[in-house]
């Protein structure tokens, strides 16, 4: 690495036009993480919530769920990252596609778990209101087990977002991009400005679902009494 | 065109072997470290509980920086060497652990307090005999979770030029050769399941009573 003084390295990086307009800047590289994740998530969410709650609404799945949440958790998410690209080619649609098989898994998990939680007490009273299974799964199953879904969503959110920022070993964009050139360059101002973009977004995008979750849930508990 | 070279596993038995043991050696110091230091936060947290809350807070924010970050943050200062892996990794066990081990502290009953109190044990005394035994298949599951957790998050320290089964994986995504890609990635989870396994091991050994409540 060079002698510059780190503070000095954070500077020239920062006052670079380069970082800030154009195609490797900052604010492009952002829009990049945001869209990747935010697509993988929402892609997941759909391929895998819908089933997951007609699972756990027939009582299947369940061990399912426990073996996904144990091989899910020793799996490494960089070496699916690295299979996926390395088979499917370098870009930002292999890491897409390794980033929706990662999480997929919390969200099933979870959802499944949200389901089996409802009481019981609850759902007899709906069968015995004579509700269709699909009204029992839409009206008293899903909502009652949102929060839980809610929690699965969250921690797929914040593992996209670290994958995402790996996507950029394997040639992908992302701000994870400036954490690898700065390995790669030796420019620490560079690494350093990169780590803490990320490290940023991480915390804020928790902050901001956390937040979001507990509004979600009174909206849900409310709609459910109004009922 | 074949898709898994036994020939260069054979080849390269010892490196692989090698990488094998320092993922073990990265793994292992990080969760007993970070055990240590987990610890001595529950113990905080649970005589005091309004720093609970703080402390759940910040190994909460540690556990939510991506990892590459965190490495990537710390190059400057530590530069490539184990202790910036060894930082990161410890940073990632510390939520898990406090988390359990307050839960299974909290999961005592109320009975067995009152009657260490009603024996007179001293609240240490109580806590080291009574609490913390009680606790300790909670606590373990947690240190559990923790090492499985850092068994696949070793495998980014290779851009530290470290990483365990991890290099494997760096390496053949750079020469785009499956069997290293394979090599790292299926006994990095083999190695989660194999500590997995060995940790639940000690926590009967070290708990021979719940096992025959359990079975």
């Amino acid at each position: 690495m060079t002698n510059r003084p780190l503070i000095e390295e954070i500077i020239l990086f920062l006052s670079d036009p380069d970082t800030w307009w154009g195609r490797a800047s900052i604010p492009l590289r952002l829009g990049e993480h945001l869209l990747l994740s935010v697509a993988a998530v929402v892609m997941a969410a759909v391929l895998v919530i819908p089933p997951a709650l007609w699972a756990a609404h027939r009582r299947r799945g369940v061990a399912a769920a426990a073996a996904v949440v144990n091989i899910g958790r020793a799996v490494p998410t960089f070496g699916i990252l690295v299979v996926v690209v390395v088979w499917l080619g370098l870009g930002p649609w292999p890491a897409l596609v390794a980033l929706v098989a990662l999480s997929g898994p919390p969200m099933f998990t979870n959802t499944v778990a949200g389901v089996l939680a409802v009481n019981p007490a609850v759902l007899e009273s709906a069968w015995g209101m004579g509700m269709t299974p699909m009204m029992v799964l839409t009206r008293v199953e899903a909502p009652l087990a949102l929060p839980v879904i809610a929690e699965g969503i969250r921690i797929a959110v914040s593992q996209v977002i670290a994958t995402a920022t790996l996507s950029a070993l394997a040639a992908g964009g992302g701000l994870g991009r400036f954490i690898v050139d700065g390995f790669a360059q030796r420019d620490q101002g560079e690494l350093l400005v990169g780590a803490v973009l990320v490290a940023a977004l991480a915390v804020v995008a928790e902050m901001a679902f956390t937040g979001g979750q507990r509004r979600f849930t009174t909206a849900g508990i409310s709609a459910q009494d109004g009922r | 065109m074949s898709f898994f070279n036994w020939e260069w596993v054979a080849r390269n038995w010892t490196t692989i072997l090698e990488r094998t043991w320092e993922h073990i050696f990265l793994t292992a110091v990080a969760v007993a470290v970070g055990t240590l230091i987990a610890m001595g936060l529950a113990v905080v947290a649970v005589r005091r509980r309004r720093w609970y809350g703080p402390i759940t807070s910040v190994t909460n924010i540690l556990y939510t920086i991506p990892s590459l970050a965190l490495f990537a943050f710390l190059v400057p200062f530590t530069g490539l060497s184990t202790l910036t892996s060894e930082i990161g990794l410890v940073g990632y066990t510390l939520l898990i652990i406090v988390r359990n081990t307050v839960a299974g502290v909290d999961g005592v009953s109320p009975g067995v307090r009152e009657a260490a109190d009603g024996m007179g044990f001293t609240p240490a005394r109580r806590f080291w005999k009574a609490e913390f035994p009680l606790a300790l298949p909670v606590i373990m599951a947690g240190i559990r979770i923790a090492a499985v957790t850092t068994v696949g998050l070793v495998t980014i320290t290779s851009i530290l030029g470290q990483g365990g089964l991890g290099y494997l994986i760096l390496a053949g995504m750079r020469s785009f050769f499956w069997t290293q890609i394979i090599i790292g990635t299926v006994g990095s989870v083999i190695l989660a399941v194999v500590i997995d396994v060995f940790l639940l091991r000690v926590e009967r050994l070290l708990t021979p009573w719940s096992r025959r409540v359990a079975r």
